[in-house]
């Protein structure tokens, strides 16, 4: 099957602190085509994150996909709170590079 | 009055400066209210527990200075949030002075300004704590013990909209306050003229990043936010950007787990019927907020604490063997300091960039290291001598690492500087939870003055 990676279809896609025990993750389509089409697809659920990012399930908050931003978001729990030592990322900001290169089958 | 309209020059006053540009076209624009957030837990722990900010005051100093010569000249109040990063007592007080400071200079008629501290002290928590009321924890935290407490530096407790309007009922033509939430900034403002609760906090969740809520991206430029009783508009000033159905509604799920609702002392706001409409080339109008009133009335603390004193070290690793044998090259370094300092009593932290820096254990290419890395070692310790010391026991001893078939001899890594430097000292958030008030003014004391007399 063929497949594009995420980073050539969505418009946004980052990660920032929602407060300081967790880090949410927003994927931005540019319209409700391309939206359908990655939700659709299976690509990008609770499952995919927590594989991608190597983690347990429950640490996965939050999962949504919210149509009026043609968006999905989910958000995790720290392993630390932000800005402990040790913690690299204080605003949890560059935690979605893995993202950009998931395969999306189209 | 059917609408009012509050222009938001700065998401964080302080961070970085306002673009001045578009606060003027807002400034022209007429708002009733100039208002701005200055806080943010984003900024880590640090400033907080150490009672500093981390924002330069010359940049805090701009703002204001910008905010309240145009507030005065237009005759309109001016309301700042979350002074100084972290809301704290001593940053509310050294914006008074500030704005004391300005007006003195810019020879301003008088006016009266409003103020109201944030800190929470230890016996209010404690006192909680002990008789049962208790202190429940956020984003999966247990119920704040006195353990927790006592690990604690300093503690805010994040106001809403009440010391806000009980201000600006007494008239104060400029605001300083602690800690608070950022809608709730703009939505004690629409509050105070009537506007229902609904479109007033969403017209302080719109408006709490500036032009944030813009495209194409670009921060610190004002947008004007105008709230009806049915309906909020939000319009970009900033000539280069619009703000759009897309902009706005992605806008709401910002930093926020959850972009349906918002939580604020007194209620929560529901945006999950929200409609949005392109009404004009840089409009966006919303419709279908709503809020819910709790049944009792809790306020958010934070909390951080200091854990040690800290030092921090560099070292970078070119040859390929060592690349892939750097976790024995660290643990050898880890048990040097084991050695010296036993098992516990001190933290020392490995982060290797060009392999998992950034994303530790999350890092899906940790198996793929670049073919240089730099590794950054901090210690932490209860005195500077021995955070001094653990850090360049760890940092040094990575030089000495003993792996079997390394060819070079002389040296297992490359160093920047032969020494360790001294970082500020390290904090943790202690603190995340709620506390039950019997209502939204009490924990908030507020005063009035005029200044210019």
């Amino acid at each position: 099957m063929a497949t594009k990676k995420l980073v050539e279809i969505a418009k946004t896609i980052r990660s920032k602190n929602a407060g300081v025990d967790k880090i949410t993750f927003d994927i931005i389509f540019p319209d409700l085509a391309s939206y359908h089409l990655v939700r659709e697809s299976g690509a990008i659920t609770r499952e995919t994150m927590a594989k991608l990012l190597g983690i347990s399930q429950n640490r996965i908050t939050d999962f949504v996909a919210f149509d009026p931003a043609c968006a999905i978001k989910f958000t995790i729990l720290r392993e630390r709170p932000s800005g402990s030592a040790g913690d690299p990322d204080i605003f949890g900001a560059q935690q979605y590079g893995p993202l950009l290169d998931l395969e999306v089958p189209v | 009055m059917k609408s009012l309209k509050i222009i938001c020059p700065n998401g964080h006053l302080g961070f970085a400066p306002l673009k001045v540009e578009s606060f003027r076209l807002g400034v022209a624009a007429r708002p009733d209210y100039i208002a701005a957030d200055s806080g943010s837990d984003d900024v880590g722990p640090v400033p907080l527990g150490s009672d500093t900010s981390t924002s330069p005051e010359a940049w805090q100093r701009h703002d204001l200075e910008q905010m309240l010569l145009a507030a005065r000249e237009i005759g309109v109040p001016m309301i700042i949030g979350s002074s100084g990063d972290t809301g704290s007592n001593s940053r509310v007080d050294r914006y008074v002075e500030m704005i004391r400071d300005i007006a003195r200079e810019h020879r301003l008629a008088p006016f009266t300004l409003g103020t109201f501290y944030s800190e929470v002290s230890h016996d209010t928590v404690r006192d909680r704590i002990r008789t049962g009321d208790t202190v429940e924890g956020l984003d999966g935290r247990g119920p704040l013990t006195e353990a927790e407490l006592d690990a604690t530096d300093h503690i805010v407790a994040m106001a809403g909209v009440h010391p806000f309007r009980h201000l600006l009922e007494r008239g104060a033509d400029v605001i300083i306050g602690g800690r608070s939430s950022d809608s709730a900034i703009f939505a004690a403002a629409a509050l105070h003229h009537g506007f229902p609760e609904s479109q007033a906090y969403y017209l302080g969740k719109v408006l709490e990043c500036a032009s944030f809520c813009a495209e194409p991206y670009g921060a610190k430029e004002t947008v004007l936010g105008e709230v009806s009783h049915d309906a909020v508009e939000v319009t970009a000033m900033h000539p280069g950007q619009r703000c759009t159905i897309a902009s706005v509604a992605g806008h709401a799920m910002y930093e926020r787990s959850n972009p349906f609702h918002e939580f604020v002392a007194g209620g929560m706001l529901d945006m999950s019927h929200c409609h949005y409409a392109q009404v004009a080339e840089k409009t966006t109008r919303v419709t279908g907020a709503r809020f819910v009133p709790a049944p009792q009335i809790r306020v958010k603390l934070e909390g951080a604490g200091k854990v040690g004193e800290r030092f921090v070290g560099i070292a970078g690793i070119r040859d390929p063997y060592t690349i892939a044998h750097v976790d024995e090259v660290i643990a050898w370094a880890r048990a040097q300091v084991r050695e010296r300092f036993g098992d516990t009593g001190y933290e020392l932290h490995y982060n290797v960039f060009g392999r998992d820096g950034i994303m530790g254990a999350m890092e899906p290419l940790r198996d793929r290291p670049g073919h240089e890395l730099c590794i950054v070692v901090q210690g932490v310790a209860p005195t500077a001598e021995m955070a001094e010391e653990v850090a360049m026991t760890g940092t040094r001893q990575l030089f000495y690492a003993r792996l079997p078939a390394v060819k070079g001899t002389a040296g297992g890594v490359s160093f920047l500087l032969d020494e360790v430097m001294r970082a500020s000292p390290a904090y943790t958030w202690t603190v995340n939870h709620t506390m039950r008030v019997d209502d939204g003014l009490t924990p908030f004391p507020t005063h009035i003055e005029r200044v210019g007399e």
